[in-house]
């Protein structure tokens, strides 16, 4: 019965990953298309393949200034066979990148867990990068609401 | 259909009826209708479901008007439970003017009303529950959905604490839940903790290390079926409602931890896993598709009574309907870990015909007595039908936007579209319970401020979206909000932002303006803080002082793109 908690997770999971946070910077709201750019600049240019990444976040943020996020991508992790690189962005918000995760065959998996601002309703965009090169995308919808009068 | 046949015996024998219902007397209805032909059910299988949900603090019988427009978007279009009145009749092969009909539909509400008679109470319920397990001695499960411990004055002031005692006589199996969590997190873990039961909610996790707050599942045994039940509570409680009640608790539909769970209960050898869900129909109906290995939901907040199951590839869905008015019967024939045949009746719980079981109207006394005198207080009376469920208008909120314009020398009011709140009939008193049963939340405060016309149609295409938009993982399940002074266009079928037009500031006659400032009154904002007088007292003082209500039908919502 018992889960794997969150607690216990992040002790596993303490110095598997690496993780570059990238700020809030105010400005004025990005477009699909800044993300796009984020994107293309990770892959050197390179189309993602749809697959291999499953994302957790809610459909209708609780709350938009702390919006749990977790993935995984389904790879061996082995010492040829790897993620290296995991790039996570937000559409939306005045600055699409949210974050990039850094992983080698130690990490065991490729899964982190972490919490994301969200300005308003978007995609949040999530591409890994693996060892030999070839890149794989999942995206998820993510609604930012006023609130109130359900029931 | 067994379903059909079931109720067409129900419409048979209550034919004689048809010809002039509204002029025969309620007595003729009990001659007509009895507690057999209700209850009557060709047993079938090892294992019998018994479901209530949405009972929202009634624990007596009640006038509750079903909705004339409760429109499906997207895939959900056209489909059950989005039909009403004639459609739903048509559909359903139910008589006009039957017993079925009038448990069911809008159509000759008052006129059927005043011959059938009141619907629920827990003391009915009560009675075919006992009848129930004595014909199926060990094969019963009784599951509550949810949204039991709200929706009263009496449930109000004992913060639940009267619907927990009177529903411990019925000696559920499991709940789960949605509206009590506005009771707050330690008043919701007290009432947790005295319970018999499990509150099964595998969908909330502590915001701070997202672990488990409640039970997921609860393994029974009952007819030699080893039955996994799941629980669902609102997904969306800290959105729909003030987050910072439930402040520590993360909610979500979490498909995938739904798919883990029921994988799960399988491996430990479930032969039947039954969801028992407070989604709201469309989002399991979604969910459904795509989760495996779930033999029945039992669905629940969005408050429909749907008199056949629906089915999603192997999966049963049962729609039980609102306010105690009913109590669902599945019986299922479970063989190698699958269901082999299932027979379903949705069961109306009609006062006047199902003998009260003595001990629960004992109970039921009890807890009312504390507010006896208040609830019966008689502050006006109806000359037109009052009732609230639709997906834009009710006449019971149009008298409470009414209420907030002049109480509170407002130019718009803004009242939330909630899906509880009993009728009541033409040239019937309105009582101090008739208010709270439309009011009774623990955040009643009426907020007075200025908005400005952008901001209003931000407001109404933010719920409207909550309501239509075609993904149902999108929807929070309450209708449109009920405006009072302000007329709109409305097109379901456009996406946020496209769907709200012609907005209309009715009193000056003129279009409402993005840039100026309109003075707002409304009530049951989720913001903490919100300060004013309780929304119960002023509508109370309006009705007080008109004496006699009449309201019009609304005219000032245009619907298109259905």
């Amino acid at each position: 019965m018992r889960h794997l908690t969150r607690r216990a997770a992040l002790a596993l999971g303490a110095g598997s990953a690496a993780i570059t946070l990238v700020g809030w910077n105010g400005g004025a709201f990005a477009t699909p298309q800044a993300a796009a750019d984020d994107i293309a600049k990770f892959t050197g240019g390179a189309t993602p393949e749809k697959g291999k990444i499953s994302i957790e976040l809610p459909e209708i943020a609780e709350n938009g200034n702390t919006v749990p996020l977790s993935f995984a991508v389904d790879a061996p992790m082995t010492g040829t066979d790897y993620v290296s690189d995991v790039l996570v962005v937000a559409e939306g918000n005045p600055n699409p990148g949210v974050a990039t995760f850094h992983f080698t065959p130690l990490s065991g998996k490729a899964e982190a867990a972490t919490r994301i601002r969200l300005a308003t309703t978007q995609n949040i965009v999530v591409v890994a990068k693996t060892s030999g090169g070839k890149f794989y995308t999942g995206q998820k919808l993510v609604k930012v609401t006023i609130g109130g009068c359900g029931g | 259909m067994i379903t059909r046949r079931e109720m067409l015996q129900v419409s048979a024998a209550t034919a004689a009826l048809a010809a002039g219902a509204g002029g025969l007397s309620r007595a003729f209805a009990q001659q007509r209708l009895t507690q057999d032909d209700l209850t009557r059910f060709d047993a079938v299988g090892n294992v019998t479901l018994l479901h209530v949900t949405d009972i929202h603090g009634q624990l007596m019988p009640v006038y509750f008007r079903e909705p004339s427009v409760n429109l499906g978007v997207g895939a959900a279009k056209g489909l059950p439970p989005h039909l009403t009145g004639t459609d739903f009749l048509t559909k359903f092969g139910i008589a006009p003017k039957s017993a079925a009909a009038y448990a069911m539909t809008d159509r000759d509400f008052t006129a059927l009303a005043k011959s059938y008679g009141k619907i629920g109470g827990l003391d009915r319920l009560a009675t075919v529950v006992k009848q129930v397990r004595a014909e199926r001695d060990g094969k019963v499960l009784l599951l509550d959905g949810g949204d039991t411990w709200q929706g009263s004055l009496g449930a109000n002031s004992s913060r639940g604490q009267d619907m927990v005692d009177c529903m411990a006589l019925l000696k559920p199996d499991a709940m789960t839940g949605h509206w009590e969590f506005t009771y707050g997190e330690a008043r919701v873990q007290e009432l947790v903790k005295s319970l018999d039961f499990p509150f099964l909610a595998l969908n909330i996790r502590d915001t701070e290390w997202n672990e488990p707050v409640f039970d997921a599942v609860k393994m029974f045994e009952k007819g030699g079926v080893k039955i996994a039940v799941l629980g669902q509570a609102f997904p969306y409680t800290p959105v729909a409602n003030p987050r910072w009640m439930m402040s520590k608790w993360s909610f979500g539909i979490r498909e995938e931890e739904v798919r883990a769970q029921v994988d799960k209960a399988r491996a430990a050898g479930a032969q039947l896993v039954v969801l028992l869900s407070h989604n709201g129909f469309d989002v399991d109906r979604k969910l459904a598709s795509r989760v495996a290995g779930i033999d029945v939901i039992l669905t629940g907040h969005t408050h429909d009574a749907l008199p056949e199951a629906v089915t999603v590839g192997k999966t049963l869905l049962i729609a039980s309907g609102s306010h105690g008015k009913f109590v669902s019967r599945l019986d299922l024939d479970v063989q190698g870990g699958a269901v082999k045949s299932y027979r379903y009746k949705l069961i109306p719980l009609f006062a006047d015909v199902i003998k009260p079981d003595a001990a629960m109207t004992a109970a039921v006394t009890k807890a009312r007595a504390p507010y006896a005198k208040e609830l019966s207080r008689v502050v006006g009376h109806a000359d037109s039908l009052l009732y609230r469920r639709g997906n834009f208008n009710g006449t019971f909120d149009d008298l409470i936007c009414a209420a907030l314009l002049k109480e509170r020398d407002a130019e718009i009011a803004l009242s939330p579209g909630f899906r509880w709140g009993t009728s009541v009939l033409p040239g019937a008193p309105i009582t101090v319970e008739d208010i709270h049963n439309a009011t009774a939340i623990t955040y009643p405060q009426v907020y007075r401020l200025a908005m400005t016309g952008e901001r209003l149609k931000e407001i109404l295409e933010d719920v409207a979206d909550n309501l239509f938009n075609p993904d149902p993982y999108y929807q929070q399940g309450g209708d449109m909000v009920r405006c009072g002074g302000l007329g709109y266009s409305i097109n379901v079928a456009k996406p946020i932002g496209q769907r709200i037009s012609g907005m209309t500031h009715l009193k000056a006659g003129k279009p409402i303006d993005p840039r100026r400032e309109y003075t707002v009154a409304g009530w049951a904002s989720v913001n903490e803080g919100t300060q004013g007088p309780n929304i119960w007292d002023l509508v109370e003082r309006h009705i007080a002082s008109q004496k006699t209500v009449r309201v019009a039908p609304n005219s000032s919502v245009k619907i298109s793109g259905i």
